[in-house]
């Protein structure tokens, strides 16, 4: 067990995740009888899911932070209306209509975050005003009707990779992206190897490595394989490469940079954080202005798959988001979560909503069992931090991973001084 | 003469231990009708863990040793069972709701009603006869966040009277109020005692002990001292802080030869508001200079405002900045908030570890590298590598026991989650490092480690400020000690003339000259 870990990183919640996402995967490949993984269904998984997946990478960082953002399906609507109109009115290209929409994300997102970081209002209060403030500002502008988007910036939702090159039977593009990745996998975890023998940390045996990338290497070239062979003209889709952009983006942020650390700090404790030189109200004031943003850009993608922006757009998408990310590991407190478990969490809904679909399940039942499996997520989660123990795998591998379990850190010794803090405390 | 008196309290042999620490061993009090008792203590004493004892917050079964109370053997499981026999204890932190109504608090929890419905009417009438017996005047109906502290401890006091209390407890009564209040608090405690009311009166502020007490209990370390009878026994300040800090100082510091420089750092006329009440300062005026190489403590009772002081300080992250300078080399600089006290080179260790100086959820090298994280980013990149290799570099330095710097903070002992923190610090590398309480927590080997370290650090030419509870720690470490009382400081005595009753006059009373 302690490999099976090793070679997914160690991160248990995530790994449960992805191995829930895995059995969900080929549960439905079984009961839809392969109509699952083809190239078709998984073209529109991404597709269809794009926006709320981005939506998942924004909310993260609102959720890491310690706060909330209710406001997110609404701002997406009254981008989406705003750059419809814009562009048809004013007669404007498709990407300045993405500008004038990013633009306008900011916006709302300063205003947002001014009320949240500088006046002290809690988010959950300031994103539900906003949610009530901007719905109503999708149907004042677009008059609850439905605005057309032009072919041109409907690519940005319903298009793919374009075919270039020579004719290989693949999408050339597509294919070059999947080796890519690869080649990716493989120079990162050699990559963390050599970093790991410098320094002196525990390194996992090379076996280990081995097998991580080969299995990680093969679930990609199938991918790409069936992403690079669909009906003609289609391949990977455009809304695809947005969210692998902004996951490198935002994964590369929260994890490797100086305001990504500070996320985590604030919500971790914000008094320490202060305390250590943090700016709580910057931090928290940049967090829910790049909500607004993502939110924006999701609202602009949704436009351009359903090829115009309509009055109930983006209603109940802040649920799917706030869902996406605490199944994918984040806690309610704040402090914790991870962009790309977030994605994992996205997608384990998304693939529920798809595979119940292909089994022609009513939407009925569709909700009763995403809110289960949301329950469910979370319920374990805290059961296990009551326990000390830390996750989903944990508790499935508890029975058959006794024998060869890596020894107890010294950690019994924290009992004593704690209580000897507390009694210090209770006689001051 | 208070001798004669039937006993009606007795608390026989009462140990009290938590995982590992020993808080009271073999403690006995004994309490006669119609006394004012006092128990007095260091911090950390045992004194309110004795408290808790009496009330039943701790419930019978956590202790050895019995409680008879009016001739019966008690056997409290909470505090309900506690005030329904009499005893009722009012803590330091008000217990009462600040947006209810006084008489809704005094009623809190044991409402008068029929078939299940309050009949505020009745509830309202026996506030006002309760509120004349502790002499107030005010509308019942007023929100208790609407009236003083003074008069908030008086509510508290009538609620317990609405208890037919027999044994009233009070933790830290006047430690809030001024001094008319207090005073009205005391003559109401004396007022009482006439009426066959006892009461236990934890207290810092020595004189009115002395003023009001008629027997004193003093525990040490969770010992049972003596008890001192103030009429027979001729008892006066001296002889309480005689008792209170009686225990022989061992040589529990690192040898330490100073070297100290000039003065490189000096705070003038340093005056802060209270964050939250608009009128009451926290800091009046206070001024105090560092040298280099220097450990300089500030000794103070509780709430006397030393970490007000500290905080204030650095970056103004407490209390409102009213007035002041500080100098640093030479130099006058103005720190408007953390990121600026941390540029200009000054470091804050909290006393509350916890909740203000740790994230729980972070890892050892990411608490390391917290407070001075652009020193180890490169183009917007924060360098793992070197964040392992710094956290590493002071694990070894500072000999923190942990398995690796992937660790947890949450897992380590109170020690080494300081030793994080002091290395979460020097990595900051600060001219000054304030420490707040650098060894509240923490066993006596730990404690020894983290002397050494305080004592390398002002080595290296830096000013180290501990504040401290601990009188002993503070005359072991200190090259200076400043003793600090209700926001001012009140004096400076170097190493070879403080002595632990020298200090505590100086803590628990006002600036005689300026």
């Amino acid at each position: 067990m302690k490999s099976i870990r090793q070679i997914f990183g160690g991160d248990l919640r995530q790994f449960g995740m992805i191995f829930a996402l895995i059995i969900l995967t080929l549960f439905f490949q079984w009961r839809t009888e392969g109509r699952t993984l083809t190239s078709f269904n998984l073209q529109n998984l991404i597709s269809g899911n794009a926006y709320v997946l981005i939506l998942a990478i924004g909310m993260v960082l609102v959720i890491i932070a310690g706060h909330i953002d209710l406001s997110v399906g609404s701002v997406a609507a009254f981008v989406g209306i705003v750059v419809a109109l814009t562009m048809r009115d004013w007669n404007l290209p498709w990407y300045v209509g993405v500008l004038v929409g990013l633009v306008l994300g900011a916006l709302i997102g300063a205003w947002q975050g001014f009320w949240v970081a500088f006046v002290g209002i809690p988010a959950f209060i300031v994103t539900l005003a906003g949610m009530l403030l901007f719905r109503g500002a999708n149907q004042y502008f677009g008059h609850s009707n439905t605005v057309p988007v032009s072919k041109d910036f409907q690519f940005l939702g319903a298009g793919y990779l374009p075919e270039v090159g020579p004719d290989t039977g693949f999408n050339n593009l597509t294919l070059l992206l999947g080796l890519l990745l690869v080649a990716a996998v493989v120079w990162g975890e050699i990559r963390a190897r050599r970093t790991a023998a410098k320094f002196g940390m525990d390194t996992v045996p090379l076996w280990v490595s081995v097998v991580k990338v080969v299995l990680i290497g093969a679930v990609v070239l199938y991918a790409t394989y069936l992403f690079a062979t669909g009906r003609p003209g289609t391949s990977f889709p455009v809304p695809g490469i947005i969210l692998g952009a902004l996951v490198l983006i935002y994964g590369f942020i929260s994890a490797k940079t100086v305001i990504g650390r500070h996320i985590y700090a604030v919500g971790g404790n914000r008094h320490a954080a202060e305390l250590s030189g943090v700016q709580s109200k910057k931090v928290n004031f940049l967090v829910i202005m790049n909500m607004s943003i993502l939110a924006g850009l999701a609202g602009m993608i949704f436009v351009a798959r359903s090829t115009g922006s309509g009055p109930s757009d983006g209603v109940g998408w802040e649920l799917d988001a706030i869902a996406a990310v605490f199944i994918g590991g984040a806690a309610v407190s704040g402090g914790v979560g991870t962009v790309v478990g977030s994605m994992i969490g996205g997608l384990v809904m998304a693939m529920l909503n798809n595979g119940l679909q292909l089994l022609s399940v009513g939407a009925d039942l569709t909700q009763i069992i995403k809110g289960l499996v949301l329950l469910a997520a979370v319920a374990i989660d805290v059961y296990n931090k009551t326990q000390g123990r830390p996750s989903l795998i944990g508790l499935m591998t508890r029975n058959f991973g006794g024998r060869n379990k890596p020894p107890a850190p010294e950690t019994t010794a924290d009992v004593l001084p704690n209580t000897t803090t507390e009694v210090i405390k209770q006689d001051s | 003469m208070a001798s004669t008196h039937p006993v009606i309290l007795e608390m026989r042999s009462i140990t009290k231990e938590f995982p590992g620490v020993k808080a009271l061993s073999d403690v006995s009090l004994t309490v006669r009708a119609d006394e004012i008792h006092a128990i007095c203590g260091e911090n950390g004493a045992g004194k309110s863990t004795l408290m808790k004892v009496l009330s039943g917050v701790y419930p019978y079964g956590t202790y050895d040793g019995e409680i008879v109370y009016q001739g019966q053997v008690c056997e409290f499981k909470d505090i309900r069972a506690s005030e329904a026999s009499g005893i009722v204890i009012i803590h330091q932190e008000l217990a009462l709701i600040p947006e209810l109504s006084i008489t809704e608090n005094i009623f809190l929890g044991n409402e008068p009603t029929r078939f299940g419905i309050i009949n505020w009417n009745e509830a309202r009438q026996r506030t006002l006869e309760l509120l004349a017996r502790v002499g107030l005047s005010d509308d019942p109906d007023t929100p208790v966040k609407e009236i003083g502290v003074g008069k908030q401890q008086l509510v508290e006091i009538a609620k317990a009277l609405n208890k037919s209390v027999r044994l009233l407890i009070l933790d830290e009564p006047t430690a809030a109020l001024n001094e008319s209040d207090s005073q009205h608090l005391l003559d109401l405690i004396r007022g009482l005692k006439g009426k066959g009311i006892s009461s236990i009166m934890i207290s810092h502020k020595l004189n009115e002990i002395e003023a009001v007490a008629d027997s004193i209990t003093i525990i040490r370390d969770g010992k049972t001292i003596e008890t001192l009878n103030v009429a027979a026994d001729g008892v006066d300040e001296d002889r309480i802080i005689k008792g209170m800090v009686g225990r022989t100082l061992e040589s529990r510091f690192p040898d330490h030869e100073p070297k100290i420089g000039e003065v490189f750092f000096e705070v003038k006329d340093w005056t802060v508001g209270h964050p939250q009440v608009a009128d009451r300062l926290v800091c009046k005026g206070s001024a105090f200079n560092v040298r280099r190489g220097e450990i300089v403590g500030f000794a103070g009772l509780m709430g006397a405002g030393r970490t007000e002081l500290a905080r204030s300080i650095f970056g103004r992250s407490y209390g409102r900045y009213i007035s002041g300078q500080i100098i640093k080399d030479g130099k006058e600089v103005t720190l408007r908030n953390v990121p600026q006290a941390i540029d200009a080179g000054l470091g804050y260790v909290t006393e509350d570890r916890k909740s203000l100086g740790l994230n729980l959820l972070d890892d050892i090298k990411a608490t390391t590298v917290s407070a001075a994280l652009h020193k180890i980013t490169h183009n917007f990149v924060v360098s793992e590598e070197e964040e392992y290799a710094v956290a590493e570099d002071y694990r070894k330095q500072l000999r923190t026991k942990t398995p690796s710097v992937d660790e947890g903070v949450a897992k380590l002992s109170g020690g080494n989650q300081q030793k994080v923190v002091l290395a979460k610090w020097m990595f900051t590398d600060p001219d000054l490092l304030i420490l707040d309480e650098p060894t509240r927590g923490i066993d006596v080997g730990a404690k020894y480690e983290i002397y050494g370290i305080i004592q390398r650090l002002a080595n290296q030419g830096k000013g180290v400020i501990v504040i401290s509870s601990e009188l002993p720690e503070l005359l072991g470490l200190s090259d200076r000690i400043y003793t600090i009382f209700e926001g001012s400081v009140t004096g400076v005595l170097p190493k070879g003339e403080a002595s632990q009753e020298s200090l505590m006059k100086l803590m628990t009373a006002k600036k005689k000259t300026a």
